[in-house]
């Protein structure tokens, strides 16, 4: 018999819809990814039974793990999905969910854009007087240059917020992304000149303090973004900011 | 009268750059876009971007960067939009500066630069390889900023459709259909500025990403826009091949020395660890000693065939070859590289530090798109207050990015792309301020022309929801991929290019009987591609042709048939126009006043 990859997916037509499980039974072809196994049944959306179906919905675009979009739950697991080679996976059938701390638009599509208003929250950009030309920017080291760079590389796919144990809808907490956009910018020469602005909007209820330290965000970010090293940096930096503050010096 | 607001289609570089010109001159802007613009196609371009900022020594300056590109596109850009591009680079990559991009840095502290592709001098500069994803960040950082403020009002997981024209042929907004609810609804506009990107889709798998259908493009060239040199397909040399995309590998690890090798021995057995430097052959440095692995492009790509499928020397006898970077310090490829080698290791599994890396050449970049005018100063640069530039020949309607097809001519240089949306988004602000100064106000006309627009796409949308048929819309764009890839890339034949329209003709026949696959009324999917598919095969005639009218070969379009550049009968635009049959095509002078044309040699 030819090898096969079984597939589970949780699927729900509407935000308000219920959701339900559809089995999928594709040819295995060698280096296929998940997202080839989705493409794979829109050309052909059959479930394992022979009954037919829709297309299954998600959302993807670079395919190089560099957009952000097609963040899904693999074996459980938040990832970019155009990353994940189902030889990799174990045995077994791979299973397919929607991020869990997000509403469902549909099938696997959730609506993240409260990870873009928190962008919004925190100000993360630099204040430019404007888009003219007016020379270089400040310098920087090597050094410095090399820690931004790490956190530049963050592309609000959502795998910490999922992971994080503090994000959900019980807490006020802004999760992780958002404030290490927060380090990013006020270790800006810059960006610093307002790092005050941005840390006021997370020293309050639902920023820093609301961190419960499960380290659970580093484990799945793709990127490797040093995420609990910027909550410790930062909570330096709203110290003194509130020491400041408090002898008015 | 309230204030004209004006529509931008797209959120990359050159949507962004244009919002932002806009947005700081105290225009409204309703940002379009099928995905969060944070997640355009712009985060693909890895190398960096092009300035004569001259931190080396090497008396860089931008007349060089500007005959370099002329002469990179073979002669066939128009060359005042690229002088105006190429002098404005420094100021570009301050200005990223300052937005806080992480470039990499000298050890004094100044931006680094880097070689690449076309060029003799350090003139790119980057971030890690991952600098259009730094760039747009930066972008969407500070348009973000604007929206905050009110000035930009965002339409994320809504795509163009069409144009909303009145009775003078003046374009006065455009229809867009909401991904979620499957309703298209008219927008006015006292301008539409498409910046959608390029068309890769149409070659099945590329580098591109999965929303560079070209449909946007293609969709307002149905509604009476020109498309220009829509030929001029660019191949990258270097991909990494995957069961859904071709994923980049960028010139950067050329320009960082990387090198290009392929087993003199045909059928060579080894691994590639174990074969000497006596059995390897480094093909580009040999034929190539001046520019060596930094040819252009077309060149590389053309060189790659040649190696691979004529002489067949390709690694395993397909077309791939070895890009070796096992000579250059790990921790100094980390620095410099960081973001695509660890794409190749996860996706093969082998790190390039130690093992050189399998590549070979996909289907990249469309020099060719909307055509669009430009105002030029006696001196040669762009008249930076003419309504002209960027727009395209439907009034009020411009193109701006990969999109239009402006500054690349026949074959575009590493690290020029984002320069270009750049400065084209840069450019088309002003030009859209000029319009709007200068437009007369229809009013009423206006509304009679978005609600007969509207009515227009409401029914379009009504039939294609309720289409059933024994064809599959994904695999009819299979076929149509590849077709163009197997027949419109890197060598053409004017037989098989006669064959692949005829093919296209087909698929359009069969289009007809697809399926939508899903008549669900909420996120569906299915129907804007089926939408969508219609545009790409329109499109993908228009390129192949282009193609089989072209009757020589310069920059990225190459005939065996027709092997020599023929300036007397092909310095000219192609500039296509849909009728009921197909594609019309006229021919339109270069202005090539700048740099005179010479024979185009790397050797």
């Amino acid at each position: 018999m030819s090898r096969t990859i079984e597939l589970r997916v949780k699927r729900q037509d509407s935000p308000t819809g219920r959701s339900r499980w559809e089995e999928f039974s594709l040819p295995w072809q060698p280096n296929m990814n998940v997202v080839s196994c989705l493409m794979e049944i829109r050309k052909n959306p059959v479930l394992r039974d022979g009954r037919p179906t829709t297309p299954v919905h998600w959302e993807a675009s670079c395919l190089e793990e560099v957009c952000g979009s097609c963040t899904m739950l693999v074996n459980g697991r938040p990832v970019q999905s155009c990353a994940v080679l189902v030889d990799a996976l174990g045995p077994g059938p791979v299973t397919l969910e929607p991020l869990t701390k997000f509403p469902v638009i549909r099938d696997l599509q959730v609506d993240r854009s409260p990870m873009f208003d928190a962008l919004k929250r925190v100000k993360a950009w630099i204040p430019i007087d404007g888009s003219y030309d007016l020379g270089p920017g400040p310098r920087l080291s090597r050094a410095e240059q090399e820690v931004a760079y790490a956190f530049s590389r963050c592309m609000t796919c959502g795998c910490c917020m999922e992971a994080c144990p503090q994000y959900n809808d019980q807490s006020d907490f802004i999760g992780p992304a958002p404030i290490a956009q927060v380090r990013l910018f006020n270790s800006h020469p810059t960006g610093r000149m307002n790092a005050h602005e941005r840390l006021d909007a997370i020293m309050g209820r639902g920023g820093l303090v609301d961190c419960g330290n499960a380290q659970a965000c580093i484990e799945v970010c793709p990127k490797d973004i040093p995420l609990t090293e910027a909550f410790g940096e930062l909570g330096r930096q709203a110290t003194l900011l509130w020491l400041k503050r408090l002898f008015g010096t | 009268m309230s204030a004209p607001r004006v529509a931008v289609v797209g959120g990359g570089l050159a949507g962004l750059m244009t919002t932002i010109k806009l947005a700081e001159a105290g225009v409204a802007v309703d940002l379009f876009s099928i995905v969060p613009v944070k997640r355009s196609h712009s985060v693909c371009a890895q190398g960096g971007i092009n300035g004569a900022v001259n931190v080396k020594g090497e008396n860089d300056s931008p007349e060089i960067h500007f005959t370099d590109t002329c002469r990179g596109g073979d002669f066939l850009a128009h060359q005042p939009p690229v002088k105006g591009m190429c002098y404005a680079a420094p100021g570009i990559i301050y200005l990223f500066d300052r937005m806080g991009v992480t470039f990499n840095r000298t050890p004094e502290g100044l931006l680094d630069f880097r070689r690449f592709g076309g060029t003799l001098h350090h003139r790119t500069a980057f971030a890690g390889a991952t600098t259009g994803q730094q760039l747009l960040y930066a972008l969407d950082e500070q348009v973000r900023r604007h929206e905050a403020a009110g000035r930009v009002n965002k339409y994320e997981g809504w795509e163009f459709v069409g144009l909303a024209r009145d009775d003078a042929g003046e374009c006065v907004g455009l229809v867009a259909l909401d991904l979620r609810g499957m309703k298209p609804r008219a927008f006015a506009a006292g301008a539409v500025v498409l910046a959608t990107g390029g068309p890769g889709l149409m070659f099945g798998r590329s580098t591109n990403s999965l929303i560079n259908s070209g449909s946007a493009a293609a969709a307002a060239y149905l509604d009476g826009a020109d498309y220009g040199n829509g030929e001029f397909i660019q191949v990258h040399p270097t991909a990494i091949p995957g069961m859904d995309k071709l994923r980049l590998m960028s010139e950067s690890a050329r320009g960082e020395g990387g090198r290009v090798w392929v087993p003199r021995q045909k059928g060579e057995a080894r691994k590639p660890r174990d074969i000497p430097e006596a059995d390897r052959w480094y093909f580009l440095e040999e034929k190539y000693p001046k520019y060596g692995n930094l040819v252009p492009r077309d060149v590389a790509s053309r060189e790659i065939h040649q190696v691979c499928v004529e002489q067949g020397l390709g690694v395993g006898g397909e077309m791939v070859v070895y890009l070796d970077l096992t000579h250059v310090p790990r921790a100094t490829l980390k620095k410099k590289l960081e973001g695509i080698l660890e794409i190749y290791e996860k996706f093969t599994g082998e790190d390039p530090c130690e093992v050189p890396m399998r590549i070979f050449p996909a289907v990249h970049y469309s020099m060719g798109g909307l055509w669009v005018d430009y105002a030029r100063t006696s001196d040669g640069f762009l008249d930076l207050a003419s309504p002209r530039n960027q727009a395209t020949n439907v009034p009020g309607l411009y193109a701006v990015g990969e999109c239009d097809y402006q500054y690349h001519g026949a074959n575009r240089l590493g690290a020029n792309s984002l320069l270009s949306c750049v400065y084209a988004g840069q450019v088309t602000g002003p030009a859209v301020l000029a319009h709007l100064g200068a437009r007369r106000h229809a009013g009423g006309r206006d509304a009679a022309a978005l609600a007969a627009a509207e009515a227009r796409w409401t029914a379009r949308f009504a039939d294609l929801a309720a289409r059933e048929g024994p064809e599959n819309p994904y695999r009819l764009a299979d076929e149509m991929g590849r077709w163009m890839l197997e027949n419109v890339t890197i060598v053409r034949h004017d037989a098989r290019l006669r064959e692949t329209d005829a093919k296209l003709r087909e698929l359009i026949e069969r289009w007809g009987r697809a399926s939508v696959l899903d008549h669900g009324t909420w996120a569906n999917a299915p129907l804007s591609f089926l939408n969508q598919l219609w545009n790409m095969l329109q499109l993908a005639r228009v390129v192949t042709l282009g193609a089989l009218a072209r009757k020589e070969s310069r920059g990225a379009h190459y005939k065996p048939d027709f092997p020599r550049r023929d300036d007397a009968n092909w310095l000219k635009t192609t500039v296509a126009s849909h009728a009921a049959e197909g594609p019309r095509f006229r021919y339109a002078p270069v202005d090539v006043s700048l740099c005179a044309p010479v024979e185009r040699r790397y050797d």
